[in-house]
Parts: structure tokens; C-alpha cells; sequence
């Protein structure tokens, strides 16, 4: 018999009781639909957990200074002085891994507007690579330029939190604010983020270039955080402006005299910003980029090998694959559960074909009197399962995208179409089809015809 | 001539727990191409178990089966199968005709088995010749059930016909039907034999069936009692001479 004779037999026999293959096919039809639906529903969160995810920086490596320390007591990570602005370009330049890379200094101080105060979660000093690194978008004015950076520009970029906060429904676009006495002009608002993975607003944030936060803010933020130093860091050549500001502390000692400075000169005194935000080409270039990075940042260091680094890089990664981990769990748990509904449709089908080789005796000994050798009735019986298991998988596959598509309408879920799960699920509905319709059919075709013939 | 049908001193016997139940013992008979010959006996005679090892759905214990030249007696199942297919026809008492299933489909289905592809309008087109030789061309599309009983055993003659088989087997084909429809399908049978010259084997106990037959085996206790060979291979003739030995009939050829 040819392949298309069987198919259209095995459709004729179905369609003589089309009750009964719809009510046997129901159960693949559950099955193969409950797959379809939780792989599609499943795949969806992953992504939205991802984009999520990407929103806050998935690709974003955060590069921190190691730690100082002075006689003996350091003074945590983070709180040396070791990158400079120098080194983000260094990235920028040489690092085929990087896409964007940002200085980074931050501070935290009272911001005064009008008669209303607040102190933002971040004041982010930056270059206008930021807003790239992080995925943000300015929704109102402009962003912050690389000439506002070079210049120390007293400009800044609000959150959405801020606006809310200092100015009430007022547009916040060219109004003055004042940070530590420094009056700034807003010329943008950041698009709204929410919440981080800490639960931090991330819509309370002041950004500016970081040349203005750092020199004409913090201006004496350096000679806090290293107290072995700080008594000489107000004649840095480099903290000059902090002079001309108010706001700079008040030096302790006296000045040193230009012999004095001659007899024992102090070591020069380099930009140093706090953090370097450099975000790779894509998650999966991840690990070349931090390679890469390290690479650049020792060599400009002067460390030598053995040393250890004193910078530190870290990155999403260990996030992203805890939360798409957790999700690929709870898919692969509903996916169990899906698959057992579908053994038990197969379980119907085996039930139903029993039931119909025993009604279609006589037709099974009729078929082999006019000619059917065994193995004929073995296919066709085996092929009339399968075919009700593949359009069961077919139905299926519509009723679970239906579902999803239901979710996505009512619950805004989000959902993703997955191929592999429909490739997955004919599969899984036409193997079902061979193992649960083999017994029957084998069943069938081990029939003598004589007695067949006789069954009443 | 060479006979179509020539069994030769067939033995079978089953098997019913540790008993041995000989069915039949020593059968010889021939049937010659285009007789029509009909198969008595009371139940319990062998006729259904003759019948069986003829139409090839069983395999006698020894003896030998020359079915149309061939020797079929020991062929494996599949084998049987394929034959059956090429050279029988069956007619059955109950019909057997598949439930929802249009006359002819019923028909063409024995076409599905046939070894040498046959095309799917070659196949309509054979069974809608066939329904029309047994003057069903009206009711092709019928399912069994909208068929009154006469019509089915028509169909089912169809179906037994449209592999152009060697044989036709008959097993009390109007067993179930009243005496007129009875008689148009005896009718129809005859008229195959006689115009179209198929042999046919019919089994039937009604000895007013019988008589349509040329020629009556008649078989008692596993053995046959007269009727076995045939004298002159025309149908209508009187019942043939049993004299012959199955010696003689083999020097013969």
C-alpha cells in the first residue's frame, strides 16, 4: 500500500465515527495545547525578565577602584584612587568588546529649588556616553554634551522623581537648581525607569558632567576619602577650581611654600573618578570585554604580573542567570506537568484503538481475506492513531497559542511565539501517536482471519 | 483441461487442548475452470474448514492444493495473502461489507492491497464497472445501511469481483436473505458462471441453493462423499462421475 492510500485510509475509517476521534483526540489536543501555552507564556517572561534586566544595564560592567589603605587600615573597596578619565578613554579606544564607556563620580547633597529642598538617591557626574551605557532616553530638552564635560558646564539631566519632588508639574526645562550652592540649569528629563533590582528609585538622579560635579561640588571629596593625603590635596594642581567656589573646606594647614614644595614634592595628583560604566557590544561579549578591560587598566597601571589588580569589574551576569535561571525552572516544571496530561491523552488514544480493533474485528478479517497481510493492518491502524494524535497536536497547537494570546489580551502577560515548542509539540504528539497506537495495531494485525471473520 | 481447484488427499486436524480433532480426512477434489459447484454438508461436516483451506485463510496439516496451477498448500501467511488477493473472491453470509462506507469504497478496497499500484481513477473506475455489472450503477454512493440486503450481497460480489479473481468463494451467500432477494442474487451468480464463466464455489446446506449448481460436492464427517471430481468441465451439466481415482486423474495430466 502507498503512503497516501494509508493516510486516506485511516481518514475514512476515523471519519466513520467522528464523535470518537474528536472526544480521543481531546486529550492530545489539552496536552499538546497546555505545551504550547506554557512554553510560549514561559519564554515571554524570560524575555521580559531580560529586557528588564538589559534595562538596568545587563551588558553594563561597572569598573571601581580597589581599595586604599593607609598604615595598616584600608578603607574598602572602592575608596582608592586609582582610575582617571584617562583610563576611560583608554577603554573606550582600545577595547573592541566596549561599546560605550563612562566616567562616573557621584555624590550626595541637598538640592534647593525655589522654597522646595530634596536629597536625591544619585547625583551622577558623567559623560554624555551615560545615558548609552544605561539604556536611558531623554524624554524633554536635551541631554548634557561632551563640550558641557570640558567645560564643567553647570548643566543637569533630572529624573522623573525630582521633577516631581522640586518642581510640582512645572516644566523643570531651563529652570536653575541649586546643588551645594552650585546653581545648575535643567536642560532635560529622564524617560521614567522604576525601580532597580535593590529597590532603588531609579528615577531620583541628578546627572551632569562629572567635571562639574566633581570640581565644582565635591571639590574637597578627594581629601576626605584619603585622610593620609588630605592635607595637601587643596594645592593639587588639579582641584584648583574648588578654590574659587564656596563651599571648598577650609584648609587645616598652611600652605606650603614653593621651596618647601621643591625639598619634598608631592606626587602629582591625577583626575581620579570614581567608577568607569563601559558596556559590552552584547551580553555575549561579555568575558572578551572584561578581558580586554583588564588588560588595558594593568597595562596603564604598571602592574606587573603576579600583582594583584587594583581595580575590580563586575557585571550582571551573576543576576541575569539567577532570574532567567528561576523562570527556566518554573517552564520546565509546568512543562512536566503539560507533558504528563499528554501521556495521559495518549493513555485515551491506546484505550480508544483497543476498543476499536475489537469492534472492527470483522473488518480486520475481511481486510486480510481480500488481501492484507498482517503488517497492512499494523500501519493502518498505527497510522490511524497517529493521525488522530497529529491533528489533536494541531488543534492543540492553535487552542495553546489562542490561550497565550488570550493571556497576553486580558492579563497583559507577555508572550513569545516559540517555535521550538510547535516543532516539540508534532513531535511529542506523533510519538505519542506510535508508542500508544503500536499496541493495539499490533494487537490488530496479529488477527487469524478465520476467527475474525466468525466474530459476532 | 487443467482443473482450476485440485485438492489432493487433504488432512487437517486441531488441536483442542491435548486431543487431537481430525476435521478432515483425506480430501481430494477438482474443480474445473468455469464450473459453478456447490458444497454440502451438515454442521460440524468440515464444509466451513474446506472452505477455509480453499479460499488460502488456512493451511491443511499435508495434502497438496494446486489453486490455477500453483501449488499454495504450505505458502507463509503473507504469501496466502497475496494471493487471496490476486486470485479469490469471498462472499460472505453476513455480507461484511464496511459500516459508512459508500458502496464504492466497499468496493475498491480490496484494491488497496493489490501488489501493482493502481491509480486511485483507475480504482473508482474498476469498482463503478463492477457495481455496474451487478446493476448497482444507481447506488454508488450508498452506505451499506441505506442498501436493502440483496443490494448489499451485490456489492459485496462486486467487491469479491473486482480483482478479476481465478475463484469465487460463496460461503452460504444467501444465508440471510429472504427467498426473493435469494433468489436475484442465486440469479446474479448463475449469470456471472454463465456469461462471464468465473467458477465459483458456493457452500450452502439449502438444497434448493444447491441445485443452481452444475455440480454438488457433498461431505460428511471429513471426507467427501460424492461429487469430487469433475467429468466435463461445462457448467449445467449433470452432477460429474466420482469415479475417477486421484491416481488416474494425475496420470492423466
Amino acid at each position: 500500500m502507498k503512503g497516501y492510500r494509508i493516510i486516506q485510509t485511516a481518514i475514512k475509517a476515523l471519519r466513520r465515527n467522528p464523535m470518537r476521534a474528536m472526544l480521543t483526540t481531546l486529550g492530545i489536543v489539552i496536552g499538546v495545547g497546555a505545551v504550547i501555552a506554557m512554553m510560549e507564556i514561559g519564554a515571554g517572561s524570560s524575555g521580559a525578565i531580560r529586557k528588564a534586566i538589559s534595562s538596568m544595564g545587563a551588558n553594563v560592567l561597572n569598573i571601581r577602584p580597589g581599595a586604599a589603605s593607609s598604615g595598616g587600615v584600608t578603607f574598602g573597596a572602592g575608596s582608592g584612587i586609582s582610575l582617571t578619565p584617562d583610563d576611560c578613554e583608554a577603554i573606550l579606544r582600545e577595547c573592541p568588546a566596549v561599546r560605550n564607556a563612562s566616567p562616573l563620580v557621584h555624590t550626595r547633597a541637598q538640592v534647593v529649588y525655589g522654597n522646595r529642598n530634596w536629597v536625591p538617591t544619585f547625583i551622577d557626574g558623567v559623560s554624555p556616553a551615560f545615558l548609552d551605557v544605561q539604556n536611558w532616553t531623554i524624554e524633554e530638552g536635551e541631554s548634557i554634551t561632551n563640550r558641557d564635560v570640558l567645560n564643567s558646564n553647570k548643566v543637569c539631566i533630572l529624573g522623573k522623581t525630582l521633577v516631581r519632588e522640586l518642581f510640582q508639574g512645572e516644566s523643570p526645562l531651563g529652570k536653575e537648581i541649586r546643588i551645594k550652592n552650585v546653581s545648575f540649569r535643567v536642560v532635560g528629563v529622564l524617560k521614567t525607569k522604576g525601580a532597580n533590582m535593590m529597590g532603588m528609585d531609579q528615577d531620583d538622579i541628578i546627572i551632569a558632567p562629572w567635571t562639574t560635579i566633581k570640581y565644582r561640588v565635591t571639590g574637597a571629596a578627594l581629601e576626605n576619602t584619603n585622610q593620609s593625603s588630605s592635607s595637601s590635596s587643596s594645592s593639587s594642581t588639579v582641584n584648583t577650581l574648588s578654590n574659587l567656589y564656596p563651599g571648598g573646606q577650609p584648609s587645616l594647614y598652611p600652605e606650603r611654600s614653593e621651596i618647601q614644595a621643591a625639598d619634598n614634592p608631592m606626587p602629582v595628583r591625577f583626575a581620579s573618578i570614581d567608577h568607569i560604566l563601559a558596556a559590552a557590544r552584547s551580553t555575549a561579549d561579555i568575558p572578551a570585554a572584561i578581558r580586554q578591560i583588564t588588560a588595558v587598566l594593568r597595562e596603564r597601571h604598571h602592574i606587573r604580573p603576579g600583582q594583584p589588580d587594583d581595580f575590580s569589574i563586575r557585571d550582571m551576569t551573576e543576576m541575569t542567570n539567577t532570574l532567567s535561571s528561576t523562570t527556566t525552572m518554573m517552564t520546565n516544571l509546568l512543562l512536566c506537568v503539560a507533558m504528563i496530561s499528554l501521556v495521559v491523552g495518549g493513555v485515551g488514544i491506546m484505550n480508544i484503538m483497543l476498543v476499536s480493533v475489537t469492534e472492527r474485528t470483522r473488518e480486520i478479517g475481511l481486510r486480510m481475506a481480500v488481501g492484507a497481510r498482517s503488517r497492512d493492518i499494523l500501519r493502518q491502524f498505527l497510522v490511524e492513531a497517529v493521525v488522530l494524535c497529529l491533528v489533536g497536536g494541531a488543534l492543540g497547537i492553535l487552542l495553546g497559542h489562542g490561550g497565550s494570546y488570550l493571556v497576553r489580551l486580558f492579563l497583559h502577560w507577555p508572550v513569545e511565539t516559540s517555535v521550538t515548542a510547535i516543532i516539540a509539540a508534532v513531535a511529542v504528539s506523533a510519538g505519542v501517536g506510535i508508542v500508544f497506537g503500536f499496541y493495539p495495531a499490533w494487537k490488530a494485525s496479529l488477527m487469524d482471519p478465520i476467527e475474525a471473520l466468525r466474530y459476532e | 483441461m487443467e482443473p482450476i481447484v485440485k485438492l489432493n488427499d487433504i488432512y487437517k486436524t486441531y488441536q483442542m487442548g491435548d486431543i487431537d480433532v481430525p476435521v478432515l480426512k483425506g480430501v481430494s477434489l477438482t474443480v474445473a475452470q468455469g464450473e459453478m459447484v456447490a458444497l454440502m454438508g451438515s454442521s460440524g461436516s468440515g464444509k466451513s474448514t474446506l472452505m477455509n483451506i480453499l479460499g488460502c485463510l488456512d493451511r491443511p496439516n499435508s495434502g497438496s492444493y494446486w489453486l490455477d496451477g500453483e501449488e499454495v498448500a504450505q505458502l507463509s501467511a503473507n504469501q496466502r495473502a497475496l494471493l487471496r488477493n490476486r486470485k479469490l473472491g469471498f462472499v460472505f453470509q453476513n455480507f461484511n461489507l464496511l459500516p459508512r462506507t459508500s458502496a464504492l469504497d466497499n468496493v475498491a478496497m480490496p484494491l488497496l492491497y493489490s501488489a501493482g499500484h493502481i491509480s486511485d481513477r483507475n480504482a473508482r473506475q474498476r469498482a463503478t464497472e463492477m457495481l455496474g455489472r451487478v446493476g448497482l450503477q444507481e447506488r454508488i454512493n450508498y452506505e451499506p445501511s441505506r442498501l436493502s440486503g440483496g443490494q448489499q450481497q451485490r456489492v459485496a460480489i462486486a467487491r469479491a469481483l473486482v480483482n478479476r479473481p481465478s475463484l469465487l468463494l460463496a460461503d452460504e451467500p444467501t444465508g440471510n436473505l429472504d427467498s426473493r432477494t435469494s433468489q436475484e442474487v442465486l440469479g446474479m451468480i448463475r449469470q456471472l458462471n454463465q456469461k462471464e464463466g468465473i467458477t465459483i464455489i458456493m457452500v450452502t446446506h439449502d438444497p434448493a441453493v444447491a441445485r443452481h449448481a452444475g455440480r454438488i460436492i457433498h461431505i460428511h464427517d471429513g471426507v467427501i462423499v460424492d461429487g469430487a471430481f469433475s467429468g466435463v468441465a461445462e457448467p449445467h451439466e449433470a452432477p460429474a462421475k466420482s469415479g475417477i481415482s486421484p491416481e488416474k486423474e494425475k496420470e492423466a495430466k
